[in-house]
């Protein structure tokens, strides 16, 4: 029979003919981590100011709300959708939990209305993706529109900048004894949760089925649809989340906060190995990733690069990155294996 | 068996016009204009009101027109603002460093270093099968960056540039200003091209079904490679408007046009998933866009709710077109069904 | 095979974790202890609202003059946008780099006073000039002008072109911009006490940026036909109206005043949109603001009032109450003297 075999098969069937360390090393997400490593000796022995304990503070404050994003983002690409509304999330948080406090209301009810808000703005997404059947693309370009527009219409262009102080301490306080932020302390709860979500449970491998095969999933007896909206909700939620920290950090909730932030976690989270057409990635790539991005910019701002030369090295490494994994994989397709179990079938690209 | 009852030809027409999706946006239009205009007379009967309603939004038009047809392949090009900014510099540049160039050698320059930056977003979509979205976001970030280190802290002031170049920006011909005029030419070429070429199907045939436009032994590549650079090229010559119409350019000009672009064209009926739309709904769509934002501050409506407005419009208009393709979908199956 | 895979990743996630921890942890490694500006380290780094402003431009020029003279080292930092938390990276990367002096025009008054603090706390000396942030987060003011001369000099000019009479607008830069919220409401004390025939009917806000005040201009004109006058306190504000105005049907039907450089408003006085303005020298005031970095680090002045100190060309300067320092009176500009300058 020449069944032609699926993308899975074909890969495990590689995969025996590969010893383990190939099979780990050689692997996207490894090259990433092996790069920020990298970044990060080079940058700490040439560049003046990076090898201090400072560094780390400003370059996980800076990048936190990306890490925190890019979780159920790397989720919601698997699953072969995307969301684009969540920098103007962050935005409407934000401007959601200032607006509040400017009309008296106690900072800890702010946040909390402002996460309810996230999850309401990611149901949104998620019922006109799932129930109404629209591409994500589309949805969540017209959501960043309407959520941005939101946060600007609620404040114009001014910006709360009176939080208390205990929060806007807490936000920037660092855990005892080192340099690294209390935020981290969330987000490293997150980032287990959510490779538990993923590696460890039967909704994370109904995500990887769909991002392969929707109706097989379906077939499979996978909740497609309830699978993706609460990949939604887990988006707004979060980046409801991320808002909040954001506006506490900075200091100042303004409309415009975060305008750009989606392309930022979706150039982590690519770079990191996520196929934009889904169905693989892991989450440890997508951190060392993000990771990567932001220790790259913090030794470029030292050297006094503007932020300009910053984001064209950003956009280039997100274009090398897609093209040299579809140039990988133009290859493995062409060459010849041998010893390879004949099935008569030509193996898919995957 | 089913009695057809005849049907003159002219109420086929208007019904086919009425239930055309680019006639629903000209209501639209055609509305936002009364209720302006009935709140302060100005908005369409004085001179500048007047030039303004046809002046401002011929830029857009341009890009929305560039992004249909890449949309119209099923890609996207995200990059066009990025672009328009690169070339509304690079025409500022060439009037101040080459004294005395001619404007149409400073338009054509601008349309082709356009066209090129298009080609690179074509040649890494089309050859590197790339999801146009990936590509084009990082040449966003790329194209800005370039834009922004090129200009350093510099920006080029309108008294840089010669007095004609400005006044093509908010001169008229006939009551009509000059760069509306020209968007309309471009226009109306691209939709005879899309329409009535067969080039122009092509393009539908690509977005509705690639891998059967490939079977079916069109230059796939080909054309999306054409497609995005018309993009480029349509958003080098938005560039040049942009440097006419508003005389001072800085490192941040045309940020954020290509959700403007995108919004525009799908609101004017182009489909994200390819295959379907205009390029005079895309136009329509623009003016739509801008004419609302204008028209809000004389609403009473503060202009900052002008992005929710437009949020708000884009995804009516997505869910509006998959009502009614259901709809159609089941018409047709039922249909099938009978017969 | 999947539990070694499982395995190597986790190794592989704690090797991540440990390359990160270690540039944390470590104290040393490639930086020469520029880790606090002490006495005699002259690198200022200027830092105003946003880059690619031409007022701004011409302050980072005197400013960048007065560093070459007493012999430190200049750099420019900045946001393209003139928004506070872009403000905020800046001020790290300045502590993180140890530098001697920050010299900030803020985008708000509060936002970025924690990053200033944490910068002082290492041993920057924080300098801000043209708009001001809280007392508490840095330690001298540079202020260009008495900012009630700043309010009256432009309702008076505006009184004067439309008779005294009729209805006006404002177009601002950003909504947060100390500076401007502190003129404004001067503006409408001094508009109420002394001109009570004139209405102020909107504030606009351009953001400092070119294509957001033109389109602002014409909606303001759009949407109040009987608007007489228009008061932009901002340089990139007014050469924008102005250039909107010039093509316009209401030039000369609606007066312009505000505060604009002479370069960028001399083609417009002199085709009559624009009758006059005011400004005071912004290279004067970037000049004034580094001698008085160097007057920090060098432990000449510490901000108290009655600290003095010498800015080069510029003569000797006291500090004031809330360790303000004024630069002089704003500057009227009109056809018959625009041809004498060049900024």
């Amino acid at each position: 029979m020449t069944a032609a075999t699926t993308t899975a098969t074909t890969r495990v069937i590689r995969d025996f003919d590969k010893p383990l360390w190939r099979r780990v090393l050689l692997t996207r997400e490894m090259a990433i981590v092996a790069l920020l490593v990298l970044v990060v000796i080079v940058s700490a022995s040439t560049v003046r100011g990076f090898g201090q304990p400072i560094t780390l503070t400003y370059l996980l404050l800076d990048i936190a709300p990306i890490l925190l994003i890019a979780l159920p983002m790397t989720l919601v690409m698997i699953t072969g959708e995307i969301d684009l509304s969540v920098g103007s999330m962050v935005g409407l948080s934000s401007v959601v939990t200032g607006a509040l406090v400017q009309g008296g209301i106690p900072f800890e009810v702010a946040a909390l209305a402002a996460l309810l808000v996230g999850l309401v703005g990611g149901a949104f997404n998620g019922f006109l993706v799932t129930v109404v059947g629209l591409p994500s693309l589309a949805v969540t370009i017209g959501t960043l529109a309407l959520f941005r527009g939101l946060a600007v219409g609620l404040l114009g262009t001014a910006a709360v900048t009176e939080f208390p102080e205990f929060w806007t301490d807490l936000a920037k306080a660092k855990l005892a004894g080192t340099t690294i932020p209390v935020v981290m302390i969330p987000f490293l709860l997150l980032l287990v949760g959510f490779i538990l979500l993923l590696h460890y449970t039967p909704f994370g491998r109904g995500v990887y089925a769909i991002g392969l095969s929707k109706d097989a999933a379906r077939f499979s007896g996978v909740h497609v649809e309830r699978t993706k909206f609460i990949l939604f909700v887990l988006s707004g939620v979060v980046a409801a989340f991320a808002g909040v920290f954001y506006t506490l950090r900075y200091g100042s909730a303004r409309g415009d906060n975060a305008t750009g932030l989606e392309l930022q976690v979706i150039a982590a989270v690519v770079l990191g190995g996520v196929s934009v057409f889904g169905g693989r990635g892991k989450i440890y790539g997508v951190v060392a990733a993000a990771l990567l991005i932001g220790s790259l910019a913090s030794a470029l701002r030292l050297m006094n690069v503007t932020s300009d030369v910053i984001n064209i090295i950003t956009g280039a490494l997100l274009v090398v990155s897609v093209v040299a994994a579809s140039f990988l994989a133009w290859l493995q397709k062409t060459r010849r294996r041998p010893g390879r179990p004949s099935t008569g079938a030509t193996p898919t690209a995957s | 068996m089913t009695t057809a009852i005849p049907v003159s030809s002219m109420t086929k027409r208007l019904s086919a016009l009425g239930r055309a999706r680019e006639f629903g946006i000209l209501l639209a239009l055609a509305l936002v204009i009364i209720a302006a205009t009935t709140n302060n007379s100005n908005f369409l009967f004085s001179p500048d009101g007047w030039r303004d309603l046809l002046l401002t939004p011929s830029i857009l038009v341009l890009v929305a027109v560039g992004q249909a047809i890449v949309l119209i392949t099923r890609n996207v090009d995200l990059s066009v603002g990025s672009v328009m900014g690169l070339t509304a510099y690079l025409t500022g540049r060439l009037f101040i460093d080459v004294p005395g160039i001619p404007i149409v050698i400073v338009v054509v320059a601008a349309v082709v270093f356009g066209a090129l930056l298009g080609l690179i977003n074509g040649a890494l979509v089309a050859f590197a099968k790339v999801p146009a979205m990936v590509i084009t976001l990082g040449t966003l970030y790329a194209y800005r960056g370039i834009n922004v280190l090129w200009t350093g802290s510099d920006r080029v002031n309108a008294s840089d540039m010669p007095k004609d170049f400005l006044a093509l920006g908010t001169g008229q011909l006939v009551g009509i200003p000059i760069l509306t005029i020209v968007a309309l030419i471009v226009l109306a070429g691209a939709a005879w091209y899309m329409k009535n070429t067969r080039g122009g199907r092509e393009y539908y045939a690509i977005g509705s079904d690639p891998a059967a436009a490939e079977l079916y032994g069109l230059r796939v590549t080909r054309r999306v490679l054409t497609a995005f650079v018309v993009s480029g090229a349509l958003a080098g010559l938005a560039g040049v408007f942009y440097a006419a119409r508003y005389g001072t350019i800085n490192s941040q000009a045309g940020a954020g046009w290509e959700l403007d672009a995108v919004g525009a064209a799908v609101i004017g009926g182009v489909a994200i998933t390819g295959g379907i739309g205009s390029v005079w709904g895309a136009a329509i769509g623009a003016v739509l866009l801008l004419t609302i934002n204008r028209a809000l501050p004389i609403l009473g409506i503060p202009d900052f709710w002008q992005r929710a407005v437009v949020g708000l419009l884009i995804i009516g208009a997505i869910v509006l077109d998959r009502v009614l393709a259901v709809r159609q979908k089941r018409r047709l199956i039922e249909a099938r069904d009978k017969s | 095979m999947m539990f070694a895979r499982k395995r190597v990743t986790a190794f592989a996630a704690l090797a991540v974790a440990a390359a990160v921890a270690l540039s944390g942890c470590a104290s040393t490694g490639g930086d020469d202890g520029a880790g606090d500006g002490g006495d005699g380290n002259l690198a200022i780094t200027f830092l105003p609202k946003n880059l690619g402003n031409p007022y701004f431009d011409t302050s980072s020029k005197g400013g960048k003059a007065a560093v070459e003279e007493f012999g430190g080292t200049f750099a420019e930092v900045g946001p393209a946008e003139a928004t506070p938390d872009a403000q905020v990276s800046y001020i790290n990367t300045a502590t993180q780099q140890g530098v001697g002096a920050l010299v900030v025009s803020a985008n708000d008054p509060k936002a970025i006073c924690d990053a200033l603090n944490e910068a002082r706390d290492g041993g920057v000396k924080v300098v801000t000039f043209d708009s001001d942030t809280n007392p508490e987060c840095r330690d001298v003011f540079i202020n260009q002008a008495d900012s009630e001369g700043i309010a009256k000099v432009q309702v008076d000019q505006i009184a004067e072109q439309i008779g005294g009479a009729g209805e006006i607008a404002i177009l601002s830069a950003s909504a947060n911009a100390t500076n401007q919220n502190a003129w404004i409401d001067l503006m409408k004390e001094y508009l109420a006490s002394d001109y009570p025939d004139i209405t102020l009917v909107e504030t606009v806000y351009g953001d400092d940026d070119d294509q957001t005040s033109f389109d602002k201009t014409a909606a303001l004109l759009q949407t109040h036909p009987n608007l007489k006058g228009i008061i932009s306190p901002t340089t990139v504000g007014i050469a924008a109206a102005a250039r909107y105005l010039s093509t316009s049907d209401y030039k000369g039907k609606v007066a312009l005043t505000g505060l604009g450089t002479p370069n960028q408003m001399r083609e417009y006085v002199e085709d009559g949109t624009v009758t006059s303005f005011a400004l005071w020298n912004p290279e004067d005031l970037g000049y004034l603001a580094a001698f008085a970095a160097q007057a920090l680090i060098e432990g000449d002045i510490t901000g108290k009032k009655g600290d003095t100190f010498t800015a080069g060309d510029l003569g000797e300067y006291t500090v004031g109450d809330d360790g303000v320092v004024l630069l002089g009176d704003p500057f009227v500009f009109n056809a018959d003297n625009i041809g004498e300058f060049d900024f």
